[in-house]
């Protein structure tokens, strides 16, 4: 059995990712990120850079892509529901912490 | 060879047109996909279907798939009629390409390797022309908030695919051990550069994601960086002020209670949170808890009756000022 030692990255929104690394790693094209930029599901951070954070929906959306053979229109629409679940489940676990058990 | 009944699986019969099988797939798919679907099997499910669907939806293999016959149970143990592999074309190096015996062959996998169509990862002629990236792995990984303080290595248990000079693949056992730096908060992602898949012919190695799911602890609630800590008072400590220890993860410290110190009411714990990965840290909110003795000594209840005859605190004042109906 092998073994490998890695180093950990963070894709968090504190880290920008450039649109080539990006499409190198989501599953989309640069041509079909623009696509998402153009309908408004990605929002560029300053030239061509993007929240490290979109790479977990983008990923997602690509499998759905892939495996539900949906069109680009539509899956603008699916990283835009993504992104909201993740930032209302995110904002869901801050606020359940803060409540007293 | 087990049988797999794959219009079964998709609920359609055996004559559905291809409009009708890619319909009965979208609309399961949309239900087990596992990315939309919060069902435990659902991935399973998912698996199934989609190897389903490939054959099906391709008139090749929808047709050497039909050959077989239809008279088998599913998982029933059977042998495709004599010659049917002949009849179609099966990738080199692929257990169905010449003298092969179906013993041991997964029915998802002979029909993968069927027409030479390039699976992910591809077969032996492609995989010979073109770089392919190798594939990518997502994890779920736990960890006790303790760790995600400090930072820890974990293994991770992963059969990963391998192919043979044939182009033949089989899955190898693999440990990798990630170090996870400090920092991690519940729902954060982590990527391994190329330590998913290995790419084939020059194509770059696949990536490991860690999805981190923190453990749930006994005292502290993480918010973000920040945690919350229940921090229950006596009601004299509130009402007089004390000085109490309280925990932290990195040890006891000692906290001032104001004097009238409601219950609800949050005290900052300034830097005494969640290690952030950029440097710094959260802080640590406890929230107040008034809590009486269960059980009262004679001279606690005299004392307690003493102040209920003093005391003009009305807890309930603002029900009258509030509702002047009364």
């Amino acid at each position: 059995m092998a073994t490998e030692h890695s180093e950990a990255f963070w894709l968090h929104a504190e880290q920008t990712i450039s649109i080539e690394e990006l499409a190198a790693v989501s599953g989309f094209s640069v041509a079909e990120i623009a696509e998402l930029v153009e309908y408004g599901a990605l929002i560029p951070e300053g030239e061509a850079l993007f929240n490290a954070q979109c790479v977990g929906c983008l990923r997602k959306a690509a499998r759905l892509r892939a495996d539900l053979e949906l069109e680009m229109h539509a899956l603008a629409l699916v990283v835009t529901f993504l992104e909201r679940i993740d930032a209302l489940e995110s904002e869901l676990r801050k606020l359940s912490a803060r409540l007293p058990r | 060879m087990k049988y797999k009944d794959y219009y079964a699986i998709l609920g359609v019969e055996r004559g559905a047109g291809a409009d009708e099988i890619k319909k009965a797939y979208r609309k399961l798919a949309q239900k087990y996909h596992p990315d939309v679907s919060k069902d435990p099997k659902g991935e399973e499910k998912f698996k199934e279907l989609a190897e389903a669907y490939q054959t099906l939806k391709d008139p090749e293999k929808r047709a050497a798939y039909d050959q077989l016959g239809s008279g088998f149970r599913e998982g029933q143990e059977f042998r495709p009629p004599p010659d049917w592999e002949k009849q179609f074309h099966f990738r080199e190096g692929d257990g169905a390409a010449g003298g092969f015996s179906f013993d041991d062959l997964d029915l998802g996998d002979l029909f993968e390797s069927l027409s030479g169509r390039a699976r992910r990862g591809g077969g032996a002629r492609s995989r010979a022309a073109m770089p392919i990236p190798g594939e990518d792995y997502e994890v779920t990984v736990h960890l006790p908030l303790e760790d995600a303080h400090r930072g820890t290595q974990v293994d991770l248990a992963l059969e990963m695919p391998e192919y043979d000079a044939q182009g033949g693949v089989r899955r190898v056992p693999k440990t990798i051990k990630a170090r996870i730096p400090k920092g991690a908060t519940d729902g954060q992602r982590l990527r391994l550069r190329g330590q998913g898949g290995k790419g084939v012919n020059g194509g770059r190695d696949g990536d490991l994601y860690l999805n981190i799911v923190l453990d749930p602890h006994p005292l502290f609630r993480p918010s973000g960086h920040d945690l919350y800590l229940d921090l229950p008072l006596a009601p004299w400590e509130a009402a007089l002020g004390a000085t109490v220890e309280v925990p932290t993860l990195d040890g006891r410290v000692s906290l001032k209670i104001p004097p009238n110190t409601t219950a609800g009411r949050k005290l900052r714990l300034a830097r005494k949170g969640l290690a952030k990965p950029g440097g710094g840290e959260g802080d640590l909110y406890a929230i107040v808890q008034i809590v009486n003795p269960t059980v009262l000594t004679e001279r606690e209840r005299e004392l307690f009756e003493e102040l209920a005859k003093q005391s003009r605190f009305d807890p309930r004042g603002h029900f009258t000022e509030k509702f002047h109906g009364d």
